[in-house]
């Protein structure tokens, strides 16, 4: 069965074209996708993330059960609102999920995860919060709307009433604030500034009219992938998934090996690095005309490697990509598109920065 | 969605052929496969004087979102092909019909080949049941 998000007609009113991403039937592009790709880079634009699984964790032992569940350490968080981008491992190292867990009270923290991974996600996690009695609660009467760009946060500030408008304004980044009913994080998987709001389903659609009247673009998950891909952000099931541990995705800065603590995948990791870490993920950049895309082989002087998530990027007009590829792979590399060997070069990401080229001629 | 000009011929897989006055036979991608594959990046063309087969895939579109395949409607020799497109395969988008041509065959076995390709209705109606 196929999955609606409660502005499924909203989409469809806007003439989206729509196709089904992990069971759900999304808005993929309204028009251009590369014009929604600019809106974001330029000004503001939304898209409907609803589809992504909100999970509430309630307990007196949550913080304890984080610091058991996630590869990153919950400790970091200190003041409530604050959150943490984290991998959950399986005990082989391997990537179950990558989220964002928010810490909103000594006994509650909400975690957002992918909606492809929801059903191993939820079971995973309620395996493993039995131990430490903590409460887990999935939240489907919420929907989610991401408000992206250099002058979303502006935008969605001018629909908020004064009070929250107050708290919003003030939040940094990676940082959430209550009001008005909504839940406003200062997150995104754009690489630019904005808002990732949770919204009650029933408020969803006149908080997606109100944005669109205030000048935000809607965006579809085209320009989503372009725009995260520039900002050099992984995506589950193509950069890692559960054979892949984070050290082989470029992850490890997400990854605490603090004294003491027993993660769930830390004496898998450990083994790992100790060992030598065989492949890594690396940015890459083609100067020829072309596109690089998920699945291409990439010849290197050390053995083969290959194409993860790659496209057209947009902002440099030139096609990017991060490959996995042997560690130590540093120069003459190609990649064979349709038999022909083309010529890439290694470059470090985010491709793109607040809206400006990273990458050199 | 841009109206079908009448003299084009049409295969399944959504390329057209236009027959022109010299005999020549023009060829490019349907208005309604370019909206299918979004915004145009990058264009692959045959070289001039490759010889394509009807039915084989001779030149690759590729939008943001994905590459595909061309095929040839007709048998016979490249003569020309569209220099514009590689710079700007946006063109496909904005005039699939005229100036997003991909390439001009010589066609070796023209009248035969025509007989297996759509007429505007046929291929209208294809569409049609294609989006239900």
């Amino acid at each position: 069965m196929t999955h609606k998000t409660i502005l499924n007609d909203s989409h469809r009113a806007l003439g989206a074209k729509m196709v089904d991403f992990g069971g759900w039937d999304m808005p993929i592009s309204y028009g251009s996708q590369i014009e929604e790709h600019h809106a974001v880079r330029r000004d503001a634009g939304m898209f409907d993330v609803s589809h992504m699984t909100v999970v509430d964790l309630h307990g007196a032992r949550t913080r304890e059960f984080l610091r058991h569940l996630l590869a990153n350490n919950v400790d970091k968080l200190k003041a409530k609102g604050k959150a943490l981008y984290s991998c959950m491992l399986n005990e082989h190292g391997g990537v179950i999920d990558d989220l964002i867990v928010y810490y909103l009270a000594d006994d509650f923290f909400r975690v957002v995860v992918n909606a492809s991974t929801r059903d191993k996600d939820l079971a995973w996690i309620t395996k493993q919060a039995g131990a430490f009695d903590v409460k887990v609660t999935e939240r489907p009467d919420f929907a989610m709307i991401a408000v992206q760009g250099p002058n979303a946060r502006d935008k969605v500030l001018g629909l908020l009433s004064e009070e929250t408008r107050a708290k919003a304004a003030k939040i940094g980044k990676f940082v959430a604030a209550e009001g008005d009913g909504l839940f406003i994080a200062r997150t995104g998987y754009t690489g630019e500034d904005g808002f990732e709001i949770v919204v009650p389903e029933k408020d969803a659609v006149a908080l997606w009219n109100k944005l669109k009247d205030a000048g935000v673009a809607p965006a579809g998950l085209g320009a989503r992938d372009t725009l995260r891909l520039e900002a050099g952000m992984n995506l589950y099931g193509q950069d890692m998934d559960e054979t892949v541990s984070p050290w082989e995705a470029n992850l490890g800065w997400t990854i605490a090996l603090d004294e003491g603590r027993d993660f769930i995948g830390r004496a898998a990791l450990e083994k790992q690095k100790a060992g030598g870490v065989k492949h890594v993920m690396v940015g890459l950049v083609m100067d020829e005309k072309g596109v690089l895309r998920h699945g291409q082989r990439v010849v290197t002087p050390l053995g083969d490697g290959e194409i993860l998530s790659g496209s057209f990027s947009p902002t440099l007009g030139k096609s990017i990509a991060f490959a996995r590829v042997p560690a130590g792979a540093g120069e003459g590399l190609q990649v064979d598109i349709r038999g022909k060997l083309l010529p890439v070069r290694i470059v470090k990401y985010p491709f793109v920065r607040d809206g400006q080229s990273q990458i050199g001629a | 969605m841009q109206e079908i000009p009448g003299d084009l011929k049409f295969m399944k897989s959504h390329e057209w052929a236009r027959v022109e006055d010299k005999g020549t036979v023009t060829v490019g991608i349907s208005d309604h496969a370019q909206g299918l594959l979004g915004d145009l990046v990058y264009v692959e063309l045959p070289g001039v004087g490759d010889t394509v087969k009807a039915g084989n895939a001779c030149a690759v579109v590729e939008s943001v979102k994905a590459a595909s395949d061309v095929y040839s409607p007709v048998s016979g020799e490249v003569v020309a092909i569209n220099e514009s497109l590689p710079d700007k395969p946006e063109t496909i988008n904005e005039d699939a019909y005229g100036d997003g041509w991909l390439f001009v065959v010589k066609p070796d076995n023209l009248a035969e080949e025509l007989d297996e390709l759509l007429d505007p209705d046929a291929y209208s109606e294809l569409i049609e049941n294609e989006d239900e």
